[in-house]
């Protein structure tokens, strides 16, 4: 399926410089150098992620510290003084929050939480369709049943439920400190079966070859094998599944906190602002909804567009 | 884009009202949050007694303005010679929706049934000592003592058929806390102005107009009360012409909607305060770094708490004026309310933290605050707020905020440390606040004293209000409680609320001070 070189016996190049070379040369950079559209979107997803990451040393005002917060700086427009004379570039929202700074944070969150869903649902994933599909039997028709029960659900039916019964076992009084890690889990259980599915194929055809054959006869442990041989043959679906599922997360938590049952109000996510500009759009206040949601729309559209390219990079048959 | 969005508006207003007009006694009302069950006895709450006033019927009603008015009951009286026995004279020829004859023993039952265990009404009844029927249509009320406003709490109190509740196993009463259920939380039979058609918890209930009422046929024949938990969404039904009436119309979209032509929005101030409440007591609280006592329980913080909260400030910017702050949990309706009681202090950032110094929690504290986000007008707004301005004192609240349906079970279940929740007092008297929200948490009383607060003294004084028979001495009992329970601040109150239901032209919903609204009020153009 792919030819990602993982051979030990790959020459090494003598210097750094023609190491830079042949990276510079290969295929993959290639492709990327020949598309305009991957080009942006990965620059607009290093810019988006960075003024995440370094939001605390870039955000002009720290939105999560409510004790900066002033209610009376409330409902400033944007690139203008509140009437406590501080400036805000894009206004802010009910709260009186700099809705720039707020952006900063919540992006934060957005990516945390799609991340670390994205990379549980690939453990997950990744994990349950080697063994699906590399010991086949009993095994594999009861992981792969219930993928394809789950896959025939929309992710956040599933994703909606998980949540309702982790709210029912945790305590009400543990249930605010616990909300982003029940987000977490609901996301990534909601998204692990495309990754079982697209692994168990790889690994079954991984599995016919000489040098899993040759692996077994020498006697070598099936774990073994399964993580050093088939494993790295398998790794080229799991990355364009997996950008494909970030962007996919991080709609599908934007969705669950635009519902309400995501994370607490004072420290909001993307979907938490947008679910609160959504309460001020009738009454004139644009800028309170519109600037986290054009986040949002840059933030998915980009890291989906470098999971399009991603994909079509690594399948042979395209090239 | 404001303008754009107003011309929308107005194009789909005109073109529903063509389509309005043709079915006009059918109103389809939307509020944010639903009634949380169809058992007369079992929830105390604005919302459930609003859906089952128009389905059940109370002994005693009142007016928009205020005075009671006769239901079932036409007369009442104190017993000639006896002043410690209500004597209460039914409407006679009144009906079932099954067709049985409302008589005396469905009093007795009733009121019986709303003293037992798990009725969130006892309280209003606990100076009732024994109901008896005297013949099918009077009823003698013996109380422990004189009880002057007894009547005042007879207007949320349901009466239910015996026998229907017998066949149907209704004795115990759905003990919510619980989630336990019985046949009457999805099955009625009053005596009100609707029947009940359908019900979809959460969705929509539909009613009919009840042919067999005793009242004046009201205008409105048909009823469909539909939930609509989004504001947003709530408005956009209205203006799309998905709906007639709109409840809870967040603040921010009065003035557009005021402004849209075939849209009116009607405002007055509700007899309801919103207020936050804390755990007493020496034990820690579950939500705190603080694991070995309990802050709330030390008045410097609770004045501290105070001082910090910016009434104005929200009153302003939150609310966008539609509230009136106040400084006593204790809405201007009801007797017992002084200007001086409603003054609060200004907000005081350096000095209240002194006194959390001064308390011993210089660094601070940590606590959870459980908000609801559909109940009350901005409530997760308003609870934002508070957050903010407690962390500039250094208490660092984590805001936990849920619809209604989930926040309540937490807030009777005594789980919260520190909680917000709003109050009506549909008696207008300050004892109904007292046994509610003040005195120790008991069978009878304090059902919402959920922060635990304890003061027998206090109590002694408010059981004493139930049966005193000299008003002067009453009323100054109750200026006592009211200045202990504000120098104790046994809750920070925030504001009262200011109501407003939207409409499209050509309906009247008229304002009702205590947010109850009824169909059978409406009326067309």
């Amino acid at each position: 399926m792919t030819d990602l070189p993982h051979s030990p016996e790959q020459p090494v190049p003598a210097a750094k410089t023609s190491r830079w070379k042949t990276f510079w040369r290969s295929d993959i950079v290639w492709s990327y150098r020949r598309s305009p559209v991957t080009v942006v979107a990965s620059i607009v997803a290093f810019l988006l992620v960075s003024m995440a990451v370094f939001a605390p040393l870039l955000a002009p005002y720290n939105p999560f510290n409510p004790a900066t917060l002033n209610l009376m700086d409330g409902f400033t427009p944007p690139n203008s003084n509140s009437m406590g004379g501080r400036y805000f570039a894009l206004g802010t929202d009910s709260q009186g929050r700099d809705v720039l700074s707020t952006i900063m944070y919540g992006s934060r969150v957005s990516l945390f939480v799609g991340a670390m869903a994205t990379l549980f649902a690939m453990v997950m994933g990744v994990g349950l369709g080697l063994v699906a599909g590399y010991v086949g039997g009993i095994w594999d028709a009861v992981i792969m049943r219930v993928a394809d029960v789950q896959l025939s659900f929309p992710a956040i039916l599933i994703a909606l439920l998980i949540f309702g019964v982790a709210r029912g076992i945790i305590p009400p009084n543990q249930q605010e400190g616990a909300a982003i890690w029940v987000l977490i889990l609901a996301i990534g259980l909601a998204n692990w079966a495309q990754f079982a599915r697209a692994v168990r194929g790889a690994t079954m055809v991984e599995r016919q070859k000489d040098y899993v054959a040759a692996a077994r006869i020498l006697g070598v442990n099936p774990f073994i094998i399964l993580l050093r041989h088939v494993l790295p043959n398998v790794v080229g679906p799991v990355l364009v599944i997996g950008t494909i599922g970030l962007a996919l997360a991080i709609i599908e938590e934007a969705t669950l906190s635009y519902l309400g049952v995501g994370v607490p109000p004072t420290q909001p996510s993307l979907g938490t602002l947008i679910r609160i500009g959504q309460q001020f759009l009738f009454s004139g206040e644009w800028w309170i909804l519109l600037f986290p949601a054009i986040t949002l729309v840059l933030l998915a559209l980009s890291v989906n567009l470098l999971g399009d390219w991603l994909r079509d990079a690594l399948n042979p048959k395209l090239r | 884009m404001h303008t754009s969005l107003t011309r929308i508006a107005a194009a789909l207003a005109a073109t529903t009202m063509l389509a309005g007009v043709a079915n006009a006694e059918t109103i389809r009302w939307a509020r944010s949050s639903d009634a949380l069950t169809l058992d007369p006895h079992s929830q105390n709450q604005g919302n459930t007694h609003t859906l089952a006033h128009h389905i059940y019927e109370t002994l005693v009603g009142r007016d928009n303005d205020g005075t009671l008015t006769p239901r079932l009951a036409t007369e009442w009286a104190l017993k000639e010679g006896d002043d410690t026995v209500w004597v209460f004279k039914l409407r006679e020829g009144v009906k079932f929706h099954n067709g049985a004859d409302f008589t005396a023993e469905d009093v007795v039952y009733s009121i019986t049934r709303a003293k037992s265990e798990f009725s969130n009404m006892k309280q209003l009844h606990s100076v009732v000592e024994g109901v008896t029927a005297v013949d099918d249509y009077t009823v003698e009320f013996q109380m422990a003592g004189p009880s002057l406003i007894y009547p005042n709490n007879l207007t949320n109190t349901f009466i239910m058929d015996k026998t229907w509740a017998d066949e149907n196993d209704l004795a115990t009463v759905q003990d919510f806390a619980s989630g336990a259920s019985n046949h009457s939380v999805l099955n009625t039979n009053g005596t009100g102005p609707y029947t009940l058609v359908s019900r979809e918890v959460d969705v929509k209930t539909v009613l009919a107009s009840n042919p067999e009422w005793w009242g004046e046929a009201p205008a409105v024949t048909g009823v469909e009360y539909l939930v609509i938990a989004d504001a947003q969404t709530r408005i956009s039904a209205l203006l799309s012409g998905e709906v007639d009436i709109v409840q809870d119309v967040p603040p921010q979209d009065i003035e557009r909607l005021s402004s849209t032509e075939g849209f009116k929005v009607e405002t007055g101030p509700e007899n309801r305060f919103i207020y936050f409440g804390y755990k007493f007591g020496e034990e820690p609280l579950k939500s705190s770094n603080i694991t070995d006592s309990n802050p709330f329980n030390n008045p410097l913080v609770r004045e501290a708490m105070e001082l910090a909260l910016d009434r104005d400030a929200i009153q302003k910017v939150v609310m966008r004026g539609q509230s009136i702050p106040t400084g006593i949990p204790n809405p201007p309706f009801v007797a017992g309310w002084t200007e001086e009681l409603d003054a609060y202090p200004a907000p005081n950032v350096e000095r209240a933290k002194e006194l959390m110094a001064e308390a011993g929690y210089a660094d601070g504290f940590s606590v959870t605050l459980d908000t609801p986000n559909n109940r009350y007008v901005n409530d997760e707004a308003i609870s934002t707020a508070y957050v903010g301005m407690l962390g500039q004192i250094g208490i660092q609240v984590t805001l936990a905020s849920r619809p209604v349906a989930e926040h309540s079970p937490i807030i009777l279940a005594n789980e919260s440390d520190f909680y917000l929740l709003g109050w009506g007092v549909p008696t207008f008297d300050s004892a109904y606040v007292f046994n509610d929200l003040v005195h120790t948490k008991t069978d009878t009383h304090g059902t919402y004293n959920v922060g635990l607060y304890v003061n027998p003294e206090l109590d002694a004084k408010i059981i004493s209000l139930g049966t005193e028979s000299d008003q002067a001495k009453r009323d100054a009992t109750v200026a006592d409680i009211w200045a202990t329970v504000k120098a104790d601040r046994v809750l920070l109150p925030v504001h009262n609320q200011v109501l407003a239901y939207a409409m499209r032209s050509g309906v009247t919903l008229p304002v009702q001070p205590e947010n109850q609204p009824n169909m059978t009020t409406v009326t067309f153009e």
